[in-house]
């Protein structure tokens, strides 16, 4: 595919790459600059900060004005147990549609995949009522909690990854199980002890890619919360930072970097694998 | 094994037990407090966990249970629930049902012009119970009784009279101060004393008057009666209304069938918001497509390309855009691009003197989001583009090679077609993905600027999806959820055929029809 480039052909692959470079990294370079800037305005800042200082990073964990450490620990839990129940329930579906016959698993099969195209977020205005009238009834599910918005999170991540992980598990001989289903396991059993363990990648895969969307989705967060001590990180950064670009930026930025570093410390190493979930396996890496 | 076995049933039956008794008991508060929409959720729900708990034949539904009660109750109600709300006029001003309205309006009173005024007392009690003592203007004095109102003899040992003669207590009420009465008001205004045939309520602070019944529901009109002027208002579009087109407010919801859907073909304002805010959507998702698929082409190119060094290195760097929150990009961005405060204004006002209106300007503030959106998208096209152009086979270069093609030829005729194979489907979600990409607009703009003259709030930068958001829940107009809930439809009519195009492309269907 490729010939030996000209000097004249390296230049200009090194140029675009360099280019490419700065397009990429300027917006984080700058952050990570203005979070070490003493100066909390946006119109102040220089690249390379004359007095660095880690006072942006110290107010967020002891200024109660900026109640940062709520928002991480709101969004790591809800984040956190999100993703683990999926990840478990998706997988119980997934193994049914995969291994049992039974009446109407073709109809649940399209279902699946029709449903899973639906954005969840289309039907915000229902699911904010919806939340609202589940207030009423159980105070602690519904409007303004977090297990009503990780209910909320579950109900949108089933299609998608139930769908996924069947195609996984298809590729998992039956003989794997049935030895010990002839040994009188019940397939709950073969399940949790055969078809799980050897399943182990792809539930790594939709625990992160769970994670990570979690962690990001700002809209559902954003209508379904409210008081600054029920944000998660989405909805607090946004609060925090609209119409403060003058008084708060450097305090942002500090927050915006470890905010980031979180998810870039799963990202990077497992990148590989979190890419070949996220194209749906259609490109091989 | 088997002695478990039994005791695994043992266990599984007495929670099923408990949790039915459970069930049972909140089935009953229900029924008794009329609730009988939650009621019946509750009990079709104890039914099938208890038919799927204890039927052999049920056995699969163990497994998938879990996750489809999540699925139905946040995904596929709330899609019903979206395309009911969306035949109905629900808005602000026709949120309550037509028997809540009802109620309201036959609460409502009337002083008539010849009313009666009496100067009253208040008094409570230790418990808390509420009295009055009303003086009428011919001396006649009244004691409130419950809900009426009985004549009452002040000179009455049991009255007991301050220095200045008045009543300050009878048996064990107490008369309430002027500070203590404004913080009864709520309560002395719910009072409602038949006296007469008339209501006595609280008409100011300082006395009460004989109110009359301002409204009558005619049920078999269907109507609302207003007993004072006569005029008799008959339900027609979610309003009470007059002969003469006079309204009563509230009004309630209402079917009005298609008319949202209709709104947006027909009705010129929304007709004109839709067309701009559906275009800019097109237009947005297409050239975020396009040019983070070139931009990611190109690099990935390179970054293939034995004869650069260092490509996994710049690899790991290219890709930190896709590895950010993308929530937290936005904000960065919105940032960066400020027109007073941000960097790229420095930048630019350096080079050439000038600012640019980024946020403010509808021309500039589109630009800076396809740049902003292209700068989150591109190093995914990288890595699919990537995995593409390492998987065309060799040989078929070797073979152009000896066929004496130019390198260019090669790209378009090899490199090209087989990439697009693979490619296409995923530039079509993509598609179907920036088109309803809310959070990006939302943090970055906000929609903003603001349209003149628009007929609903749809800013210039709003796509569909946010201004369905704004119809919904923000706009200065009141919460228009009918239509908001018609617009959401038509979005997933259109994702939906992106999609149906999509399946073309990928097995999916296929997977599903020949039943693996």
């Amino acid at each position: 595919m490729y010939s030996r480039p000209t000097v004249v052909g390296l230049v200009v692959r090194y140029t675009l790459i360099g280019t490419a470079l700065i397009y990429a990294l300027f917006p984080v370079l700058w952050i990570l600059s203005a979070s070490f800037n003493p100066t909390n305005n946006l119109l102040e800042q220089r690249l390379f900060p004359r007095n660095p200082t880690l006072e942006h990073y110290r107010r967020l964990f002891t200024d109660p004005t900026v109640p940062f450490p709520r928002w991480i620990l709101n969004t790591l839990q809800v984040s956190g147990i999100t993703s683990v129940i999926t990840v478990f329930l998706c997988a119980l579906g997934a193994y049914a549609f995969s291994r049992f016959r039974f009446r109407g698993r073709r109809a649940g099969l399209l279902g699946l995949l029709l449903v899973q195209m639906f954005p969840q977020m289309l039907a915000m205005v229902a699911i904010y009522l919806l939340l609202i009238r589940i207030k009423e009834f159980v105070p602690w599910l519904g409007y303004n909690t977090h297990p009503g918005l990780i209910m909320v999170y579950l109900g949108g991540a089933m299609g998608f990854n139930t769908w996924f992980m069947k195609g996984y598990f298809d590729t998992i001989p039956r003989s794997v199980e049935e030895s010990a289903l002839v040994d009188g396991a019940t397939p709950f059993q073969a399940f949790l002890r055969i078809v799980m363990p050897l399943a182990r990648p792809i539930l790594a895969v939709v625990l992160i890619i769970q994670f990570i969307t979690t962690y990001s989705e700002y809209v559902l967060a954003s209508i379904l919360l409210k008081g600054t001590e029920m944000y998660t990180l989405s909805v607090g950064l946004r609060f925090f930072i609209q119409q403060a670009y003058d008084r708060r930026w450097g305090a942002f930025s500090a927050a915006a970097i470890l905010g980031a570093l979180l998810i870039l410390a799963i990202f990077l190493p497992l990148q590989k694998l979190i890419i070949s979930g996220l194209t749906g396996g259609a490109v091989k890496e | 094994m088997a002695g478990r076995a039994v005791v695994a049933q043992g266990v599984k039956l007495g929670l099923l037990a408990l949790l039915d008794g459970g069930v049972v008991w909140a089935a009953i508060s229900l029924l008794l407090r009329a609730d009988y929409i939650p009621f019946a959720i509750l009990t079709a729900g104890a039914f099938l966990l208890n038919y799927v708990v204890l039927s052999r034949r049920a056995y699969p539904l163990r497994f998938l249970l879990p996750g489809l009660v999540f699925l139905f109750a946040m995904v596929v109600y709330p899609i019903g629930y979206t395309i009911n709300v969306s035949l109905t006029n629900l808005q602000t001003g026709n949120l309550l049902t037509k028997a809540q309205v009802v109620a309201q309006l036959e609460g409502r009173y009337y002083l008539p012009p010849d009313h009666e005024t009496f100067t009253y007392w208040a008094f409570r009690n230790p418990q808390g119970e509420l009295r009055v003592i009303l003086l009428a203007e011919d001396g006649r004095s009244y004691l409130s009784e419950r809900n009426t109102l009985l004549p009452v003899d002040l000179t009455d040992p049991r009255f007991v009279r301050g220095a200045d003669g008045t009543v300050v207590a009878f048996d064990d009420f107490t008369r309430l101060s002027w500070a203590q009465i404004y913080q009864s008001l709520p309560a002395l205004e719910r009072l409602d004393l038949m006296w007469e045939g008339v209501h006595v309520r609280l008409a100011t602070v300082r006395e009460f008057g004989t109110y009359l019944r301002k409204y009558e529901y005619l049920r078999d009109a269907d109507a609302i009666r207003d007993l004072e002027t006569g005029i008799v208002y008959t339900a027609r579009e979610g309003y009470f209304t007059s002969p003469d087109g006079v309204r009563i407010e509230p009004g309630f919801q209402i079917y009005v069938g298609f008319r949202n859907y209709l709104d947006v073909l027909r009705n010129p304002g929304v007709r004109a918001d839709f067309t701009r805010v559906f275009g800019w959507t097109v237009a947005w998702s297409f050239l975020t497509v396009f040019f983070s698929f070139w931009v990611g082409l190109v690099l990935a190119y390179l970054l293939n390309d034995p004869y650069v060094r260092g490509r996994f290195f710049y690899r790991s760097l290219l890709i930190i855009p896709y590895a950010m929150p993308a929530f937290i990009s936005a904000l960065v961005w919105a940032g960066l691009f400020n027109t007073d405060l941000g960097v790229i204004n420095r930048i630019i006002g350096e080079l050439f003197g000038t600012k640019v209106r980024w946020l403010q300007d509808p021309f500039w503030a589109r630009t800076a989001l396809i740049f902003i959106n292209v700068w989150l998208t591109y190093p995914y096209m990288m890595i699919v583009s990537l995995g593409a152009l390492q998987s065309i086979p060799k040989e078929m270069y070797e073979a152009a090679r000896v066929d004496g093609a130019t390198g260019w030829q090669r790209f378009w005729t090899i490199t090209m077609p087989l990439l697009w194979v693979s490619v296409a489907p995923l530039l079509i979600g993509s598609f179907a993905f920036t088109f309803n990409n809310f959070t990006i607009i939302w943090l970055v703009t906000a929609g903003r600027p603001a349209v003149l003259g628009a007929a609903t709030p749809a800013g210039a930068t709003d796509i569909l999806i946010s201004w369905t958001y704004r119809l919904a829940f923000e706009g200065d107009r009141g919460n228009q959820l009918g239509l908001a809930s018609a617009v959401s439809i038509i979005i997933f009519v259109i994702i939906a055929t992106i999609s149906a195009v999509n399946f073309r492309f990928t097995r999916a269907l296929e997977d599903v029809s020949r039943g693996v």
